[in-house]
């Protein structure tokens, strides 16, 4: 009974973290009187109105068609962020070359600068080497495939370091080559490392807001992160707030589900190194 | 003099350099190229259009007598300041209480850490923006137990606290490096504090924050640098306001960048702000350095 308080503090905790979550999905069901009216959660009746006005948005698409945009960006990016991360950080860990301390330096070094230092030059790049290349999702997916993100690097380094070098010699003597000892004996070691770096590329792409704002030109190429935005600046106040609510709710819809689904080998995926937001 | 590279036996010292050459390549694109650009925009006056006019220092000099970018600069020195410590205690905190052996943790854990993985979504700031409008969740809660409803979004400490508090409220990660480092520690050494008749908060001194220094000072530096770039929260939620209390660095940067098309201004000020969080990170590793020491 000594942890009672324990328990009580950690109850209003969660309750804190969670209620505004559980609260949001309520009132995408509440009239707009009622969303500023009353406390609980529970809607006095569903009203299923808002989700299907809020799909359809202001713009000439629904909100499938920016489902479809966020999908086009997340799926090659999470693809090439695993790839060159795993590839990179198999050469730090395993091998030795010049220049290795000075690359692993500039690596951790990297993860210090701010993004919005390199973001407008980069900009000036892409607009320099072509500018119809603004009007695809190259700008936003291509960097991913050269390891940028230097937490990944590092977290898979550290990982890849825990695996004994007896499993490559095995693998050599099997006959694997470098890569095939990679892919086929070292990268099912890691897994629970391997499916963080998706499950965060993935949670952060839907969260960016910033990128798309400056290499997405056109509404119909818009993600969900800004066509949400959208949504929430062309209704002023005193204007159908529920349907704005109801989009936000199918907005969190993807990071949760993946969240979810990843959970048990992301928790123990971040042990490493610390790897965040 | 020749290096030896101790790779295994028909290893090539090239095959790592080809394995890393990804990164390589990515760094001097994406990184180093665009750094050297953007300082060099920097001495510049640029506004999207002809050709950029060099004017040596001339930014850097109207910088410092400017008072939007004071301004901001404070805004986000006041931000950080009040966020990262408050941030770290919380996650601290509720890390210790997480570490002890109750039922139901895996509830907890992920009670706590599923904001975080929300980030800075849309669909939260928009969240957040209806818990702390007028007539929202925050203020009715307030009137019912007797306060009087705050205007969240009039008073600039008021904006200030919305953003820290969103911040705040996504805790999660930070307490999850915590707690993973909580569980490194060896129990026996919580076991030998208590024969030397050591307390509860006695062994906290002694031995747990000892042994956590290394991760409170990463989880500083990624807070540090995760502060000092705050956008997306005030740009969303309060557009800087009132009266610029919540402009940060970050948004005075982009408004001058893609706004107002000041581009070698804009950059300037971003390479004051790298300088800066370099000079402050810098700064910390030579004193956590020497108390390291000192403690030895």
């Amino acid at each position: 009974m000594k942890k009672l308080p324990v328990y009580i503090f950690m109850a209003a905790v969660s309750l804190v973290m969670l209620y505004p979550l559980v609260w949001l999905i309520g009132a995408s069901f509440k009239s707009n009187e009622e969303i500023f009216t009353s406390v609980g959660f529970i809607p006095k009746s569903f009203d299923f109105a808002p989700y299907l006005n809020g799909w359809r948005t202001a713009t000439p698409y629904t909100m499938g068609h920016y489902f479809i945009n966020t999908f086009k960006i997340i799926i090659p990016k999470t693809v090439f962020a695993v790839l060159s991360s795993v590839l990179v950080a198999y050469g730090f860990a395993r091998f030795d070359f010049p220049f290795k301390r000075l690359l692993f330096a500039l690596l951790m070094g990297g993860m210090l600068l701010p993004q919005i230092v390199t973001i407008m030059p980069t900009y000036l790049m892409w607009s320099f080497i072509d500018s119809d290349l603004l009007n695809t999702y190259i700008p936003l997916t291509l960097p991913s495939l050269f390891a940028c993100e230097g937490m990944f690097v590092f977290m898979l380094t550290q990982f890849f370091r825990d695996i004994p070098k007896e499993f490559d010699e095995a693998a050599k003597i099997d006959g694997c080559g470098t890569l095939r000892t990679l892919f086929f004996v070292l990268v099912p070691c890691i897994r629970p490392a391997v499916i963080s770096i998706a499950v965060f590329t993935f949670l952060w792409t839907m969260n960016d807001f910033l990128n798309p704002m400056i290499f997405v030109q056109q509404v119909k190429d818009y993600p969900l992160s800004l066509a949400l935005r959208l949504s929430s600046d062309s209704t002023g106040q005193g204007y159908e707030q529920n349907k704005i609510i109801a989009m936000s709710v199918i907005g969190l819809i993807p990071s949760i589900a993946v969240f979810a689904l990843a959970q048990k080998s992301f928790v123990g995926g971040i042990t490493a190194g610390g790897l965040i937001e | 003099m020749k290096k030896n590279y101790s790779n295994p036996v028909g290893v090539s010292k090239y095959t790592g350099l080809l394995l890393t050459s990804p990164f390589i390549i990515g760094f001097l694109v994406f990184i180093l190229c665009p750094f050297i650009m953007s300082f060099l925009l920097g001495l510049t006056d640029y506004d999207y259009s002809g050709s950029p006019d060099f004017i040596g220092f001339g930014n850097f000099r109207e910088m410092f007598s400017n008072s939007e970018f004071r301004n901001s600069a404070l805004v986000t020195l006041k931000y950080a300041a009040i966020l990262v410590p408050l941030k770290l205690i919380v996650s601290l905190f509720t890390a210790l209480l997480l570490s002890l052996e109750i039922k139901g943790i895996g509830f907890f854990r992920t009670a706590f850490y599923v904001p975080s993985i929300l980030g800075a979504n849309l669909s939260v700031v928009i969240m957040w923006q209806y818990l702390f409008t007028g007539g929202g969740l925050v203020n009715q809660l307030l009137e019912l137990i007797g306060f009087s409803p705050v205007s969240w979004y009039g008073e600039p400490s008021n904006a200030m606290a919305i953003i820290v508090l969103l911040r705040l409220w996504e805790f999660g990660s930070t307490m999850i490096i915590f707690l993973n480092a909580l569980k490194e520690i060896p129990t026996e050494l919580y076991d030998a504090a208590k024969v030397d008749g050591c307390g509860k908060i006695g062994s906290f001194f002694a031995i747990t924050l000892p042994m956590l220094k290394k991760t409170i000072f990463i989880n500083l530096i990624l807070q540090i640098i995760a502060a000092v770039q705050e956008f997306n929260a005030p740009y969303m939620l309060t557009k800087g306001g009132p009266l610029k209390s919540t402009y940060t660095m970050g948004m005075y940067i982009y408004d001058e960048m893609f706004v107002y098309n000041n581009v070698g201004y804009a950059n300037a000020v971003s390479w004051v702000m790298f300088a800066a969080l370099a000079v402050i990170i810098a700064a910390m590793y030579a004193v956590s350095g020497k108390a390291g020491r000192s403690v030895r």
